[in-house]
């Protein structure tokens, strides 16, 4: 499974996808360095600068994903994911108050939870009665018993939520993200004649006659890789969007002490937007085994989640008294303020495509 | 932008040549460490970096820190009881060209400082901790005076203050596995002892430099 010989992770369609928005994003990366170089008086430099940032970074992330994706193995994908996990628990942690008494909990986090947690990934979906329980619930033993035997007890309940949140959001959530490369998806339309079948009553005609359920339920013809890069592709289209609705539009900030970029408009303009654009690549590149309305209602879930998430972190940071994770040095965005919004919307989005569109 | 002299050409690629940059490249990521230069270039003249001392890794990384032609010259001065001890970490002060001193029994005639500004000649700078041991809290202690004597009897070395930030969590005190946090290392704008200055209004002065690095 893991080293699967000759299994191409990419199929047709999702090569056309990736090749496009690597060719949109290239062209945005252009339009912005035009703009940078346009006098002060024209344009908000502030905001070209912010918009090349983005670009770079997106152009960067997809880059690397399309790379991943091309090695015929899962084992790169999973292994891609890994060191994103590593690198935002470390950024995570940095900015987290700890105290030498949760020094050897951390040390076992980093190097073997984290690591464990991508092996039973990377093993496949017959170990996900392990993956699915292994950081909520050994995890969280370990953790607090660890911490507890090193003495110290000084706000000792604080200390080990954080450190179990941050083992949560990092690592055990953006797995989820790799897991999809594993599930064995099945056709929605032919699971939709599967239903109605299976709704009508016995000797009533139903629309597909004599249909047989073993091929009713028929592999999905694509390759997974394609819904990993559908959820990718809609959380960071979601961010965008809600940005831009939020722009134009935004008049009710939802939580004025945590984010005054998230309002109402702009979450409503986002989600929709979502729905579309999830609607619109479902009909041009049949990346997924969603129809039109499962698409939709998936992006809208999804963009969400993310929302949810960008909205958490957001939060931890006020609380930390940061604008972004990273380095120790202001001004400068890491990994994990590119990835919140994935880490909440992957397992759900995971749970929901294993539910319906998994055998 | 940043003002360097030309490594001088050497020959072969030689095995202390490697060691030293994967040394550096494992340091730099195991402590994720930002490099800063705040009014200060990284340079091949002679200086002398002096740091907060907060972790074992505290020589290594600020060592590690420096660019490759800076660091071929920079040797962190470091305590012989701890370095001496066993072959891993003799094997690595040596790689990383550590001066060790003897913190337990300092003779008259062969001060740290004589041995020092001996082994110095006219090429090489140094890393030194002036606190002279870790403090565990994170805060600054006072200086030791080996900095002003540095300062004394070479007037032309320039005097780099460091600051060393959250490389206390990577490897704390009495802690021997390292948890891979994000550190962040700067390197601010020299001072030089004044004429006549006195000793203790340098080294609270030579302090508050690195004291004022934290805020930048």
């Amino acid at each position: 499974m893991l080293l699967g010989p000759g299994v191409v992770q990419l199929d047709f369609h999702t090569s056309i996808l990736l090749a496009v928005v690597l060719l949109v994003l290239s062209i945005a990366f252009g339009v912005g360095q035009f703009l940078r170089r346009q006098t002060e008086t024209t344009v908000n430099s502030a905001m070209v600068q912010a918009f090349n940032l983005r670009v770079q970074t997106w152009w960067m992330m997809f880059a690397i994903l399309a790379v991943s994706l091309l090695i015929p193995f899962r084992a790169a994908t999973v292994l891609l994911f890994f060191l994103v996990s590593f690198w935002a628990l470390r950024e995570y942690i940095t900015l987290t108050p700890t105290r030498a008494g949760d020094h050897r909990a951390l040390f076992w986090v980093f190097f073997a939870f984290t690591p464990l947690q991508y092996i039973l990934v990377g093993l496949g979906r017959e170990y996900y009665d392990q993956y699915s329980i292994v950081l909520p619930v050994y995890g969280f033993f370990f953790v607090s018993a660890r911490v507890a035997l090193s003495g110290d007890h000084k706000r000792f309940l604080e200390r080990t939520a954080k450190i179990q949140a941050g083992l949560f959001v990092c690592v055990y959530a953006l797995s989820y993200a790799p897991a999809l490369l594993d599930l064995q998806l099945v056709d929605s339309h032919a699971m939709a004649s599967e239903t109605d079948v299976n709704n009508s009553p016995p000797g009533a005609e139903s629309p597909e006659g004599s249909t047989d359920l073993e091929s009713a339920r028929g592999n999905w013809q694509g390759k997974p890789a394609g819904i990993l890069f559908f959820l990718i592709l809609i959380v960071q289209m979601g961010d965008v969007f809600q940005y831009g609705w939020g722009k134009l539009l935004g008049r009710r900030i939802i939580a004025p002490t945590i984010n005054s970029n998230k309002t109402w408009e702009g979450f409503v303009g986002g989600v929709l937007s979502s729905a579309l654009l999830g609607t619109l690549l479902t009909l041009l590149f049949q990346v997924t085994p969603f129809n039109v309305w499962q698409a939709a209602l998936m992006s809208m879930v999804t963009t969400i989640m993310g929302y949810a998430g960008s909205l958490t972190m957001s939060a931890i940071k006020r609380d930390r008294g940061v604008k972004d994770y990273g380095t120790l040095v202001e001004g400068h965005p890491g990994i994990l303020d590119r990835i919140d919004s994935i880490c909440f919307a992957a397992p759900v989005f995971f749970h929901l495509t294993r539910a319906f569109f998994s055998r | 932008m940043q003002r360097l002299t030309p490594a001088p050409s050497r020959g072969a690629v030689n095995m202390r040549g490697i060691t030293t940059t994967a040394l550096s490249l494992v340091a730099k990521a195991l402590s994720g460490a930002t490099t800063r230069w705040i009014d200060c270039h990284p340079d091949t003249c002679q200086r002398v970096y002096f740091a907060n001392h907060t972790s074992h890794l505290d020589a290594l990384v600020v060592w590690a820190s420096l660019p490759a032609e800076v660091r071929n010259l920079t040797r962190p001065v470091a305590a012989r009881d701890y370095w001496d001890r066993g072959f891993v970490r003799r094997h690595l002060a040596k790689s990383f060209n550590a001066l060790l001193i003897d913190r337990t029994n300092i003779k008259v005639h062969q001060s740290p400082i004589d041995l020092m500004l001996h082994e110095a000649g006219d090429v090489h700078s140094y890393i030194v901790f002036p606190e002279g041991g870790r403090n565990p809290e994170g805060e600054i202690g006072e200086f030791k005076s080996g900095l002003y004597y540095l300062g004394k009897k070479r007037p032309d070395w320039e005097l780099v203050p460091v600051y060393i930030d959250n490389l206390n969590r990577v490897l704390p005190r009495g802690e021997f596995l390292p948890v891979p946090l994000l550190s962040c290392i700067t390197f601010g704008p020299p001072i030089w002892l004044e004429p006549g200055e006195p000793k203790t209004s340098f080294l609270s002065r030579a302090r508050s430099a690195v004291l004022r690095l934290k805020e930048a």
